[in-house]
């Protein structure tokens, strides 16, 4: 196996192992713990595909802000782990588990059935290492999508406000 | 050795999935909440993957907007999630049913 290989199914797993922990912890705190073990290892994916700087927002915004805000809010909030008891819905779980199985299915054989395909671009690997990765998302992100871009700013304008309108008590 | 696009798409494809169990299974808000993360974070891994295998950078200019979006939707959601829990005392999503006629 080579060393790319190695890399790719290691992190593999501690990806698939640590999003497992997510969701069996009874522990809200231990759920968050993994799930930050969850973007770290993304991101070492990321950095296998050449996607530097996807990588290095992952691990800021996703491992430092994003979960830091999970964090809190768990510290906040004071929980205690979940109750086993007075499951409202018995079947929940098996339905549950079905409906996932089946999703699962249905996305493996749209991969097996290798029906994605599309135009080639211009970006290739040697192109983009020539410039830096970051250098080159930059120039595209405030040319041809500006606009969005301006839009994402303003959409996180209203997250803050609506966010602190959210948990004031009152204005 | 180039890693198949497939072993990626697989990979996502099971992460997605590990993300619904969670939201169908489990009754804690902010778990379901981590759950919906771990679905983004999937379909994030299947844009770079694809945008690396059609060398284009588009893949990676969506992921950008991924992680803007759901930056704003964690604040948004957390501060629901407090404000649940002031009014109820519970997270738990099956005593959560003011919404219910």
């Amino acid at each position: 196996m080579t060393v790319t290989g190695f890399f790719f199914f290691s992190i593999a797993a501690v990806v698939l192992i640590s999003a497992i922990l997510v969701v069996v912890l009874r522990n809200p705190v231990h759920s968050a713990l993994s799930l930050v073990l969850t973007f770290f290892s993304l991101a070492g994916l990321y950095i296998l595909l050449n996607a530097q700087f996807i990588a290095a927002i992952q691990v800021i915004v996703y491992a430092g802000a994003i979960m830091v805000l999970f964090l809190f809010v768990i510290m906040l909030l004071n929980l205690d782990k979940e109750k086993r008891v007075g499951e409202k819905h018995p079947l929940q779980k098996a339905f549950g588990i079905a409906i996932a199985v089946f999703l699962l299915v249905a996305l493996g054989s749209i991969v097996a059935a290798g029906v994605l395909y599309g135009n080639k671009g211009i970006h290739t690997d040697a192109k983009v290492s020539a410039i830096g990765n970051t250098k080159a998302i930059a120039s595209l992100l405030f040319t041809d999508w500006v606009l969005p871009f301006e839009i994402a700013s303003i959409l996180l304008l209203a997250a803050i406000v609506g966010a602190i309108v959210l948990s004031k008590k009152e204005l | 050795m180039m890693i198949p696009l497939s072993y990626y798409l697989i990979l996502s494809a099971v992460l997605f999935t590990v993300g619904v169990i969670g939201v169908l299974v489990r009754r804690n808000a902010i778990v379901i909440f981590m759950s919906i993360e771990l679905m983004l974070n999937a379909v994030n891994l299947s844009f770079v993957a694809i945008s690396r295998h059609l060398d284009s950078l588009d893949g990676q200019i969506f992921v950008f907007f991924v992680m803007t979006v759901a930056a704003a939707e964690v604040a948004v959601g957390l501060a629901i999630i407090i404000n649940l829990f002031r009014n109820k005392e519970t997270v738990n999503v099956d005593e959560i049913n003011i919404m219910k006629w």
